[in-house]
């Protein structure tokens, strides 16, 4: 007999608190008995996917974390790099994509409101936030709503808190319609000498529940995000949490406050899974117990059960450990900014989490037995690529219609480009930029779409200390080539963003990562988790940008209309940061001034397998990524970087999706200058190749005329031949030799309309 | 010359303000919590942007009965110098220093752009560093920043010349308007001169590090006007 036969459940009640039976047994075994309820719901939330990555544990230990520049690696609420001068960053990114499909406003603003407790919980001022968005097409009415929804979201808490929204990317993929994906990354710059952890300590010391009330919202959000999305998830709507950015505000600034008292031994954000998250992480990482009152907790609703507590996802709320006989010190910082501040239990020796509800015995847990010792799913890799990818593989572009130097049928290479720059994905994302608050706090160097990522200077708010150090930051996916194939998609995520923040001037520095994937118990699933995760690692290892922590998002699928399960594309974003040893010292991507000329660094190589161009006009998704060589990339970036610091740069630029074409049409838009070039496509090369295929290690820098012999002096030396002068900056118009000519005025009416009007 | 900076629970602008009058300028800067009542100290009282209390009810609708307004409405009383930017400009019309109401952009959405603004003249502090008719870059960051008034208010404004700064195209023709503001307007003073809310935030473009420097120049008038007193 087993224990499911003697439970105290129906096999219905546990699955709906997502544990699977054999999950159950081990919950008795580890208990000695059978859980209660309260009990149940607490190794369902701690035990998903969103709390304890139990399917992909084993393929993130293989992430380089350790580097000369890491403070905090993977483990803590985010991790933190040193930049010099004392300045220390914290950041990481976090998903929040299951509850902004059901409810995309919300869903959003507390995605934000969640990453930037993660980055304050450390005991740093949140800087920047970005954010890396996927939406299905923007044809379809659904996903105008959702777009329109997250980004009001964003806007409103953003806005509100008062941290800048300066970066990110987005995608429109058909791939996405149901599941939209919002993957928040925050910055920050740590106020206190030392850095806030999360484990519990000294045993007598008191536990504070500071900042909102805790109601019945968002109840079980951990196992909702963890599950895949079905039409009943809009009855999930209560598992969505409502934000409020005008607490939050107030939260960090009474936070920081009492960090600086030194009377905080330890502080945990309530998250996913609130009060049972930061009471059981805090206990195991401290190898101690926490007693806690839920007598004691402010409330907004009344009659909730014990269940309801612990389950709860109400925003805004930490716990704190303080020192014995100094909680009223911090009570009071609360107090002053108009927030909750209780002591709600105390730290215990016996390393257990003990609630108390009326006077009873609510929940009794061993610490790690939540937290620590989770259980993890080991599976299986396919060792052969399926199908659908071997099948995408054998494309070539012999396959496509001949083409002239004109352009493809009756198609001219201007009708491509402005068809290219008028596809949501390609353009300009101003529209939703304007939203964000960018300039508040005073510290943003480069605005958006001014540069390849952003730079905010690294100024600490509360001391006046002049400094020219700064940061850069990007987030970058790819999620068309990582579905073509995972690990060289995942590897080329990595290295565009090394090369975007090489493009403003700055070194890559480190990596958060949000893994957004399907289910990993299909063996399709599996291999794209596992390759991609490899892909990272060996990329990370190679450009020397060690993972500080990350967040996993699974089961982001969703029925289609024959009821039949369908998998995003796997898109593990990458949240790259980088230093900037002086920001008056950066580059943008638009050209700079007329008569400047135009280089090309790294080669022509270039694929239209997996491409924007391959996907929009000829509607096909098949091919093979670029390849990375992993010299040459970091060469590049090397030249360009260095360029940039001795002055000699004036713009420079990815080549990335759309191709050559596509980058120099953005460095005309966004500097508001022409340019004359003339590209010479190999002989085995399709004009189409050569115009919008992409590659890896590809740059597009201007320079001053009177730097040229300085200039191609240091390239010879830096790149030997991997680098060509193409042109030169004009006035108003992008002429490709002659055969592809566009007026600015023209390319910036279709860009600057496809997502507003859509 | 002392500078306070109010500071609301929601305000997010304070230590930008501040870091320009301290860092930048050199002056004596208070960070002045809401809930203090004696300012007499100060000669230039900034109300900051952000979101006081949310603005949940409406923009500066619950900040303006903070026990600090009352000594700001002191203090604009003896002629003493009171900023009002985006949220502050808010606040003071809610709580009467200024006629009018800010009210939701045209078109609905929140706006964070850089501004053309053109300086209708220079004969009080706050402008006196520009030239008449200056085309300035501002930066602008809000959701309701539409200004509104009755046709006599903004009559009675025109001619006591109380209007300082209004949206303009690069020739300081009064052919973009980014919120829909009635007569273009992006900044007033009270009838005295010494009280002045702008949507704009001159802040914000006061550090050459960051690029735009056309928003120093009104905090180094003010300045100049406390030296000649």
């Amino acid at each position: 007999m087993t224990a499911i036969d003697t439970a105290p459940f129906s096999r219905e009640e546990i699955a709906a608190e997502s544990i699977k039976l054999e999950e159950y047994e081990e919950i008795v075994k580890r208990l000695g008995r059978h859980p209660n309820k309260a009990e149940l719901g607490m190794f369902g939330v701690m035990w998903s996917e969103h709390c304890c990555y139990k399917n992909s544990r084993p393929l993130l230990k293989n992430f380089p974390t350790c580097g000369d520049r890491v403070l905090v690696g993977p483990g803590e609420n985010a991790g933190v790099i040193d930049l010099g001068e004392g300045l220390h960053l914290a950041f990481k990114i976090e998903s929040h994509n299951h509850p902004s499909a059901i409810e995309p406003f919300q869903g959003a603003a507390t995605g934000v409101g969640g990453i930037l407790r993660d980055i304050f919980t450390m005991g740093a001022r949140p800087i920047a936030i970005l954010n890396s968005l996927r939406f299905g097409k923007l044809d379809n009415p659904r996903t105008r709503r959702i777009l329109t929804g997250v980004v009001e979201g964003i806007s409103h808490y953003g806005n509100s808190v008062g941290v800048p929204t300066v970066g990110g990317e987005i995608y429109f993929d058909v791939a996405y319609s149901g599941n939209p994906l919002v993957n928040a990354m925050a910055l920050g710059l740590m106020e206190t000498a030392d850095i806030v952890k999360a484990g519990a300590s000294g045993v007598g010391n008191p536990v504070l529940y500071v900042g909102s009330t805790t109601g019945r919202d968002g109840m079980g959000g951990a196992s909702f995000a963890s599950a895949e999305l079905s039409e009943d998830s809009a009855d999930d709507r209560p598992a969505v949490q409502v934000g409020d950015p005008f607490l939050e505000k107030s939260l960090i600034e009474a936070c920081l406050e009492a960090f600086k008292t030194g009377a905080v031994v330890a502080a945990q954000d309530m998250g996913a899974a609130g009060l049972t998250c930061s009471t059981s992480e805090m206990a195991a990482k401290g190898g101690v117990g926490i007693s806690l009152n839920l007598d004691d907790i402010p409330i907004r609703e009344t009659e909730m059960t014990s269940y309801e507590y612990l389950l709860s996802e109400s925003q805004e709320r930490m716990l704190f450990v303080a020192e014995k006989g100094r909680e009223q010190e911090l009570i009071e910082i609360f107090h002053k900014w108009e927030l909750h501040a209780v002591v709600a239990g105390e730290v215990i020796a016996n390393p257990i989490i003990r609630i108390v509800h009326h006077g009873d015995v609510a929940a009794e847990i061993p610490a790690k037995a939540l937290a620590e010792n989770t259980p993890v799913y080991k599976r299986e890799i396919v060792s052969q690529a399926p199908e659908y990818a071997q099948k995408a593989w054998q494309w070539t572009s012999d396959s496509l219609p001949p083409c002239h130097e004109e352009g493809i049928g009756n198609q001219t290479w201007k009708d491509l480009l402005l068809q290219l720059l008028g596809t949501p994905s390609l353009a300009s994302k101003a529209w939703i930029y304007r939203q964000y608050d960018h300039q508040v706090q005073n510290n943003t160097v480069l605005l958006p779409g001014k540069g390849d990522a952003t730079v905010i200077r690294a100024r600490r708010q509360t001391e006046s200390v002049q400094t020219y150090r700064g940061v850069a930051a990007t987030t970058d996916c790819n999620g068309r080539y990582v579905y073509l194939d995972p690990y060289q998609g995942a590897m080329l995520a990595v290295a565009e963003a090394a090369r975007n923040l090489s493009c403003v001037g700055a070194q890559p520095a480190a990596i958060t990562n949000n893994l957004n994937f399907g289910s990993p118990e299909k063996p399709v699933g599996y291999w794209q988790l596992a390759k991609a995760c490899q892909g990272i690692a060996e990329a990370c290892t190679q450009l020397d940008t060690p993972v500080t922590g990350g967040n996993v998002s699974l089961n982001n699928e969703t029925l289609d209309h024959q009821g039949i399960l369908q998998p995003i594309y796997p898109t593990p974003v990458i949240g790259m940061v980088g230093l900037v040893e002086d920001v008056r010292n950066i580059c943008g991507q638009g050209w700079h001034s007329q008569g400047d000329l135009v280089y090309l660094l790294g080669t022509w190589e270039a694929t239209l397998g997996g491409s924007e161009y391959l996907a929009t006009v000829q509607q096909t998704v098949a091919g093979k990524p670029p390849e990375i060589d992993f010299s040459l990339e970091q060469q590049v970036q090397r030249a360009c970087r260095n360029g940039i610091k001795q002055g000699l740069v004036n713009s420079a630029h990815d080549c990335a999706d759309g191709g050559i074409a596509v980058a120099l049409a953005e460095c005309c838009l966004s500097g508001n200058f022409g340019v004359e070039v003339t590209l010479s496509p190999s002989n085995s090369q399709r004009w189409d190749e050569c115009l919008f295929g992409e590659g890896t290690s590809r740059i597009l820098v201007s320079v001053s005329p009177d730097n040229q012999q300085q200039w191609e002096a240091f390239l010879q030396q830096q790149l030997g031949n991997a680098w060509q002068q193409i042109g030169i900056v004009t006035g108003k118009v992008l002429n490709i030799n002659s055969t592809l000519v566009v007026s600015l005025d023209e390319m910036r009416e279709t860009t600057e309309s496809a997502i507003a009007t859509r | 010359m002392n500078f306070g900076v109010v500071v609301f629970p929601g305000s997010n602008c304070d230590r930008d303000a501040a870091y320009v009058t301290q860092d930048l300028l050199g002056q004596p800067t208070r960070l002045i919590w809401h809930q203090e009542t004696d300012i007499s100290e100060i000669d230039v009282i900034i109300l900051p942007g952000g979101f006081s209390y949310g603005d949940y009810l409406r923009c500066g609708a619950i900040a303006q009965f903070s026990p600090i307004m009352k000594a700001v409405q002191d203090h604009a009383q003896q002629g003493k110098f009171v900023l009002g930017i985006c949220n502050g400009f808010q606040i003071l019309t809610e709580v009467g220093l200024l006629p009018g109401a800010l009210i939701c952009n045209r078109d609905l959405h929140f706006i964070c752009d850089r501004a053309l603004v053109r300086v209708e003249h220079n004969h009080l502090s706050w402008t006196q560093n520009y030239s008449e008719k200056a085309v300035i870059t501002l930066p602008i960051a809000h959701g309701e920043g539409r200004y509104f008034a009755d046709p006599d208010t903004l009559t009675q404004l025109e001619h006591n010349g109380q209007i300082l700064f209004r949206y303009c195209n690069a020739q300081g023709e009064m052919t973009s308007n980014p919120n829909g503001s009635l007569k273009h307007i992006a900044g007033i003073t009270n009838e005295r001169g010494n009280v002045l809310g702008m949507m704009p935030h001159p802040e914000r473009a006061s550090d050459d590090v960051l690029g735009k420097t056309d928003g120093l120049a009104l905090f180094q008038g003010v300045l100049k006007a406390a030296v000649m007193v």
